[in-house]
């Protein structure tokens, strides 16, 4: 087992490389718009260097004279040692910023994940034991609707709903207008009422596909011979569903809860973007807008290591539960 | 199928058991048409096919049938109110020198305090000044020889064409605030009505009399340079002011009439004049009516007809996109699956670097990159293409490996390596046909999944770009919350559109996947 954990690791390490270094030289062969813009702005000012002097010493300082492949040797070796540079936008180090956000989008993402759990897990367990009946239809119905909704549409009738018509939710951004002097109690509250209608929106959108998952496994296992077997020696129907079904059913989900916990740190770009909410989806997806590479290189490098450790501990994580999976 | 069984049980009693007639026959049904069956049964896989059908007659029929084109620009016109002049009651004095003679500021100003102590005369520099009021609020100014030097006067004389000289204004003031309609000025004989108007009459007394100006207490001045006010208009506003209308009518001498609104502003004291003149606009936002029917958007174009060409766009930048993706995946999975070893691995780890980079924001760096470029419309429409197919292969890729790798050690395929068949026909023949039902059911999911990413991108303003129209882009205006909340009917059908299409798919997907399920019951 360890050393299959340590092969995996190193894999992924491997894997890491080849991604980063994809996404370097993708970043670096567009035309960095931001330094430009920079050097235009800069030599619009009175007594200014002219534009390719401003150009050449902006790059020069960016590290963007080097070729692509020094470039990302010396971006890995400060990288490894965990300094990712100073965004541009924001201009702070990227580090920093990424920890004034990553906690908010995480108690986003665990929040909405929590609720999917709940309402997911037990409504595919009964479409599941009932199958083609109508609860099964509405909830498959159900589920697929919330995966075929644009989240921008959905996000959108939602604040038109409960923003502008009945008025219970501000439209955008975290805080209210009354953030500053409201009591510690008042302004968690206040950022709760604004969380609202953002976790919303992802529950809504990414609870189907769990819903999904537990409904076809369900059923997958409801197929198979221990349940006839459970039945004919004449347990009830709820022992079956509950003891025999369901635990069974739980090798699967496990896996896939246990995939997609970090994924819970990636933030929700774009449900973000839509309400404003200053967590790290958003504000990457400002750095990204204007060609902020040190911030850019950091979430893209920072979503491939999240997907990795999905993929990994999903995968330890099958052969921890199931005993019929050994690996040699 | 009762009349049936009747018929065959009559005959079973004539015919022997072991009769292979037709009618004894189980009715036997080929794969595909289970499988047809088997979706039919579906009510929702039903539903999405019709969606589906639905959403594509309606953007590539209806886009045919359009009266429109997509990019065809509605106007109207609309009144605008526009500052036309301001009118100002004259209510100080304004002074005029008699010809040859100055009348400076300090004597006006003393001229002024005489006036409000009721006095005479009043002295400047140690001349006095006598003063004689001629009627209201007109006074003479006197020189200490009796010579008169100006006027002060509040209703104003304004001339036309031929200038008026002092003594014409001054004989002219004092017939106006006296009361007069006939006066005598340098040998010529002018006429007065109560309106105010100035007439000369001609020498001779044959001729009608000529307008020579007007006086008013009201000066009207246009508020952009080179409108000429005519004394008609004058007249009527001067009326109206009295009044205190708010609105005014006037016919011009072309015949048109035009509307004015009139407001006072005390802080100013003065009456502004607004004309309401029509404009040529875009038809921007217009509610659906007979002629557009769901109304227009905020290019003045009509909504229904760029919701079909939307759908066109949508519909076919998801099936190039699947395409590609699809072409990607089975060949170099159906590689990988049949050599298996250090080919399978080697593919299998480019599959592993493509799944983790992170598509979304890559496609959005693109795009801004794109919007810095300037990249032509039609060529971002290519790129985002290339960019969604080349990013979202390895999905397809794993799932055809894994098919093949257990297909490949089936005995067709030993058969297959018996008969000499090669290795690239033996896996896009024999081994990929096996594979195309999940293919199929992973193709028509992921259709509505690359239709949802597009959406959000060209939403997101760096996908799709104005002048095409995609279900995304048209959404876009939301961004504005006035148009959510105002304009219902610009963001709500192309959502709609957007939900049918994928809800579409999905829901086939879904039932396709029940239907090629062998182990199904139904």
């Amino acid at each position: 087992m360890k050393k299959y954990i340590l092969h995996r690791v190193m894999l992924s390490v491997l894997i890491l490389f080849c991604v980063t270094f994809l996404i370097y030289a993708m970043l670096r062969c567009l035309p960095a718009s931001y330094v430009e813009n920079m050097a235009m702005q800069l030599a619009m000012k009175p007594g200014a260097k002219p534009y390719e002097e401003w150009l050449t010493q902006l790059n020069a300082s960016y590290g963007l004279d080097r070729p692509v492949l020094p470039g990302y040797l010396i971006w890995l070796k400060d990288a490894v040692r965990g300094s990712f540079g100073d965004s541009w936008k924001y201009t702070v180090p990227v580090l920093q910023k990424f920890r004034e956000t990553i906690w908010l989008s995480f108690a986003m993402g665990a929040i909405s994940f929590l609720l999917e759990l709940l309402i997911a897990v037990p409504l595919g367990v009964i479409a599941a034991t009932k199958q083609y009946s109508r609860s099964d239809y509405a909830i498959t119905a159900g589920a697929l609707i919330g995966i075929s909704l644009p989240t921008f549409f959905f996000a959108t009738i939602l604040k038109l709903v409960f923003s502008v018509k009945l008025g219970w939710f501000d439209l955008y951004g975290l805080v209210g207008r009354e953030y500053a002097q409201l009591d510690p109690a008042g302004k968690f509250f206040d950022m709760a009422a604004h969380l609202v209608l953002p976790i919303a929106t992802l529950v809504i959108v990414s609870v189907g596909f769990l819903m999904r998952y537990t409904r076809t496994n369900m059923l997958e296992v409801l197929n198979a011979d221990y349940i006839r077997t459970a039945r004919a020696k004449g347990l009830s129907e709820k022992k079956v569903i509950r003891i025999h079904a369901f635990r069974n059913t739980l090798i699967p989900l496990v896996t896939v809860i246990g995939g997609s916990l970090p994924g819970l740190f990636a933030g929700a770009l774009i449900t973000e973007t839509l309400f404003s909410i200053p967590g790290i989806g958003y504000t990457s997806y400002q750095a990204m807008l204007i060609g902020d590479i040190p911030f850019s290189m950091f979430y893209m490098t920072f979503l491939a290591v999240l997907t990795l450790a999905g993929n990994l501990l999903s995968d330890i994580l099958y052969a921890v539960v199931d005993p019929r999976v050994r690996i040699a | 199928m009762r009349k049936r069984e009747k018929k065959s049980g009559q005959r079973e009693i004539e015919t022997p058991a072991y009769s292979l007639n037709d009618d004894r026959r189980v009715r036997v049904l080929s794969p595909g048409a289970l499988v047809v069956k088997r979706f039919l049964r579906n009510r929702l896989a039903v539903l999405g096919i019709v969606m589906l059908l639905s959403m594509f007659l309606f953007s590539f029929v209806g886009g045919l049938l359009s009266p429109y084109r997509q990019d065809q620009q509605f106007y109207r016109y609309e009144k605008q109110q526009k500052e036309f002049a301001g009118v100002v009651c004259n209510d100080a004095f304004r002074y005029l020198a008699a010809d040859g003679q100055k009348f400076t500021s300090t004597q006006q100003a003393k001229f002024q305090l005489a006036v409000q102590r009721g006095e005479d005369s009043f002295t400047v520099q140690d001349q006095t000044y006598g003063l004689r009021q001629e009627g209201e609020d007109f006074y003479s100014i006197r020189s200490p020889g009796g010579q008169i030097i100006a006027m002060a006067f509040k209703d104003i004389v304004s001339e036309e064409e031929v200038p008026l000289s002092f003594s014409v204004r001054f004989a002219a003031l004092k017939a106006y605030t006296g009361g007069e309609s006939r006066f005598t000025a340098e040998g010529r004989t002018y006429t007065l009505d109560e309106e105010g108007n100035l007439w000369q009459e001609s020498a001779d007394g044959r001729d009608e009399a000529a307008a020579a100006g007007f006086i008013s207490r009201f000066v009207v001045s246009p508020s952009e340079k080179g409108v000429q006010i005519s004394r008609d208009f004058r007249e009527q506003l001067e009326e109206a002011v009295k009044i205190g209308q708010q609105e005014m009518e006037y016919t011009g001498e072309d015949g048109e009439t035009m509307n004015y609104r009139l407001s006072y502003d005390p802080s100013s004291m003065t009456w502004s004049v607004k004309q309401e003149k029509e404009t040529y606009v875009y038809d921007s936002y217009a509610p659906p009516s007979r002629a557009h029917w769901l109304g227009t958007d905020t290019n003045g174009m009509d909504m229904l007809t760029r919701l079909m060409y939307g759908g066109r766009v949508s519909l076919i930048i998801g099936f190039i996109v699947v395409f590609i993706e699809t072409v990607i995946g089975v060949i170099l999975g159906g590689i990988s699956g049949y050599f298996g070893k250090w080919i399978d691995n080697l593919i299998m780890r480019i599959v592993d670097v493509f799944y983790c980079i992170p598509s979304m924001p890559l496609i959005i760096i693109l795009g801004a990159a794109m919007d810095a470029m300037r990249v032509e419309p039609m060529t971002r429409m290519v790129y985002l293409m290339l960019i969604l197919g080349f990013l979202g292969w390895p999905g397809i890729a794993r799932m055809v490996r894994g098919q093949i790798l257990s297909l490949r050690e089936q005995e067709f395929m030993t058969a297959a390596e018996a008969c000499g068949i090669g290795i690239g026909r033996r896996i896009f023949r024999h081994l990929i046909p096996n594979v195309i039902p999940q293919l199929i059911v992973l193709c028509t999911m992921s259709l509505g999944s690359t239709i949802i990413t597009e959406a959000t991108l060209s939403f997101l303003g760096i996908g799709v770009k104005f002048p095409f129209a995609s279900w995304g882009n048209i959404i876009t205006d939301v961004n504005e919350a006035y148009v959510m909340t105002h304009y219902w009917f610009v963001w709500i059908p192309a959502g709609i559109c957007l939900l049918i299409a994928v809800l579409g798919f999905n829901f086939a997907g879904d039932g396709l996947r029940d239907a090629f399920d062998p182990k199904m019951k139904r």
